[in-house]
């Protein structure tokens, strides 16, 4: 199988990464490549395998919910990109 | 001075106990050569005025029982260092720093360690010949232009330069034994769940794992023991009894039984690394071990299976880069725009590919086909590995498939590039710890890796088998210092 142009910039809008014709293109040559390696798992049966979804492949250890840190909000606002002591901000969202 | 830079960790840290050496005499040796070593673009962020300071403080009162007594390290950037820039390598983190520390580090300045600062790496640790960083290419100490490995390259020639008497890296498919194979150092992939990952930029989660990288192996069993334990921060953590690694050491290794495992006879290996390998059989089996063949029967398709299974967690991993609350930001005309040149400007080529692939195999209709497949092949690598324990205890293959190659030699190619993983990769996917030890040079005398493969939790075999083999091999890099201005 082949990913065309059409998906790749259908991937990128899904990624929520702009990129333009160019890119596009080159983008298609690279995973085109990648995928045709990757399809080599193909030729394995593995109808009868279970899915390793995790190496320990024990349940979560459960634990309270409860606060352990408090009045941080100026570390947490101190690596916003936009220079506002209060708030985080982002470009208008409602008309 | 000069002296003090060729210490082994261990010894540098019998020589503070014993007050032959102060912490700032060895924190002053390692920052002036650091100082003349620019060239080689190690370092991403230094906090040396910091380092002198915090010495200069050891030597007046500080704990000379701690296992890292005034030590000064540096560590790659992907490790969150409270208060001083972390970048993982990437524009999208160039201006973050961090309120918290990661675990493991935490570890290492609790033991006495000083941090000299963070060592550059590839973009989010994607990569394995450190040219994908944002901050530059690094350059291995073992020959001029080339590769110090990746992602792990910035600690791994940092070490071999002896910039830092050792240092931890992140594993993720490779990254620290890779980079260890081609700079002629130690280094160690702990078993998933060993060392926490609370802390450290995520990548890959169900596949990261730090570990440490060092000039020989007492040094990593050294290091082991002080970042090698359980944390509640990390939901991954195991909760096993660790060993005393560094104490435990023994180079009796009789009777112990070796796997060789054929699949990792690739076509077209180079024949210096086909009689590397060879080597180091003859050598255990003269170190009294059992060589037994085996085969690990879907060893090809780990790297495929790893294309899918790490890109898919990147792509959700890396989905918090916004530039809403933290790291680079860039304008847009509505929120939607302004994510995507935030992300389209923020990531590197390199980092743009992996999160597309991880998209597309998590995408609606295609998650069965390639993710669902991927963990499922997953499976049947853990199994080969499991099977083949029920007759040995360790097994042996070569580190990568090549030595290291000169920069810009694969980067128009990413398969190519993909496939020095190809040893490492299939420990990462079933979990298990795994070490590089340097076993010898190529025509280049460039260095080349041995790879010994454990049990999950049996970190102390390991490392007493490469114990073993280290003290026989007697590598030495020999480099000539070419790089100091």
């Amino acid at each position: 199988m082949s990913i065309d142009l059409k998906t790749i910039k259908h991937i990128a809008k899904l990624s929520r990464i702009s990129i333009d014709e160019k890119k596009a293109k080159e983008l298609e040559k690279d995973l085109n490549s990648i995928f045709e390696f990757i399809e080599a798992l193909n030729k394995v049966d593995t109808k009868k395998v279970d899915p390793l979804t995790s190496i320990a492949e024990t349940s979560l250890k459960l634990r309270g919910d409860e606060v352990k840190t408090k009045n941080i909000r100026e570390q947490i606002l101190k690596n916003s990109p936009d220079e506002n002591k209060d708030f985080f901000v982002v470009p208008k969202v409602v008309e | 001075m000069s002296d003090i830079i060729n210490l082994t960790l261990s010894v540098l840290i019998d020589k503070i106990k014993k007050k032959e050496l102060s912490s700032q005499e060895i924190t002053s040796a390692y920052i002036a050569r650091a100082e003349k070593s620019k060239d080689l673009n190690t370092y991403i962020t230094t906090d040396f005025e910091n380092a002198i300071e915090k010495a200069k403080k050891f030597d007046e009162k500080g704990n000379f029982d701690y296992k890292l007594p005034g030590v000064p390290l540096a560590v790659k950037d992907l490790f969150c260092t409270n208060n001083l820039k972390t970048t993982a390598g990437s524009k999208i983190l160039s201006n973050f720093i961090p309120s918290y520390e990661s675990t493991v580090t935490q570890h290492l300045w609790d033991e006495g360690a000083i941090l000299l600062g963070k060592l550059n790496c590839d973009e989010f640790a994607m990569g394995s010949s450190n040219e994908t960083s944002f901050f530059g290419n690094v350059e291995s100490p073992v020959g001029k232009k080339v590769v110090p490995g990746g992602s792990s390259g910035g600690s791994a020639s940092a070490l071999a330069a002896k910039l830092t008497p050792a240092t931890i890296g992140t594993d993720t498919g490779g990254s620290i034994r890779q980079p260890a194979s081609f700079t002629g150092t130690v280094g160690l992939k702990p078993t998933y769940g060993s060392c926490s990952r609370y802390g450290i930029v995520a990548f890959a989660s169900s596949l990261d794992q730090a570990g440490p990288m060092t000039q020989d192996v007492s040094d990593a069993a050294l290091m082991l023991d002080v970042i090698s334990k359980y944390d509640t921060k990390d939901s991954t953590s195991v909760n096993f009894k660790r060993g005393d690694y560094f104490k435990s050491l023994s180079s009796n290794i009789k009777g112990k039984k070796i796997g060789i495992p054929k699949e990792y006879r690739v076509d077209g290996m180079p024949k210096e690394i086909e009689s590397l390998w060879q080597d180091g059989i003859t050598l255990l089996k003269k170190l009294g071990a059992k060589i037994i063949d085996i085969s690990l029967p879907h060893t090809k398709y780990a790297l495929p299976a790893y294309y899918i299974v790490a890109p898919a967690e990147a792509s959700s991993n890396l989905a918090r880069y916004d530039g809403v609350k933290y790291g680079y930001r860039s304008e847009g005309e509505n929120l939607i725009s302004m994510y995507e040149n935030t992300r389209s400007e923020g990531f590197g080529d390199e980092v743009k590919r992996r999160i597309m692939i991880g998209t597309y195999v998590l995408s609606s209709g295609y998650y069965d086909a390639y993710y669902l497949k991927a963990q499922k092949i997953r499976r049947l690598i853990k199994n080969d590995f499991d099977e083949a324990y029920k007759s040995v205890d360790a097994l042996l293959t070569p580190s990568t498939p090549s030595s290291a190659f000169k920069i810009g030699d694969k980067t128009d190619d990413p398969v190519s590039m993909y496939l020095n993983d190809i040893f490492t990769v299939p420990v990462n996917l079933s979990g298990l710890p795994a070490i590089s030890i340097p076993a010898g040079k190529d025509k280049n005398n460039y260095p080349l890796g041995l790879q010994l493969i454990g049990k999950a939790f049996e970190e102390q075999n390991l490392l007493n088998i490469s114990y073993s083999m280290e003290k026989e091999l007697n590598f030495k890099n020999n480099l000539q210092d070419w790089w100091i201005e």
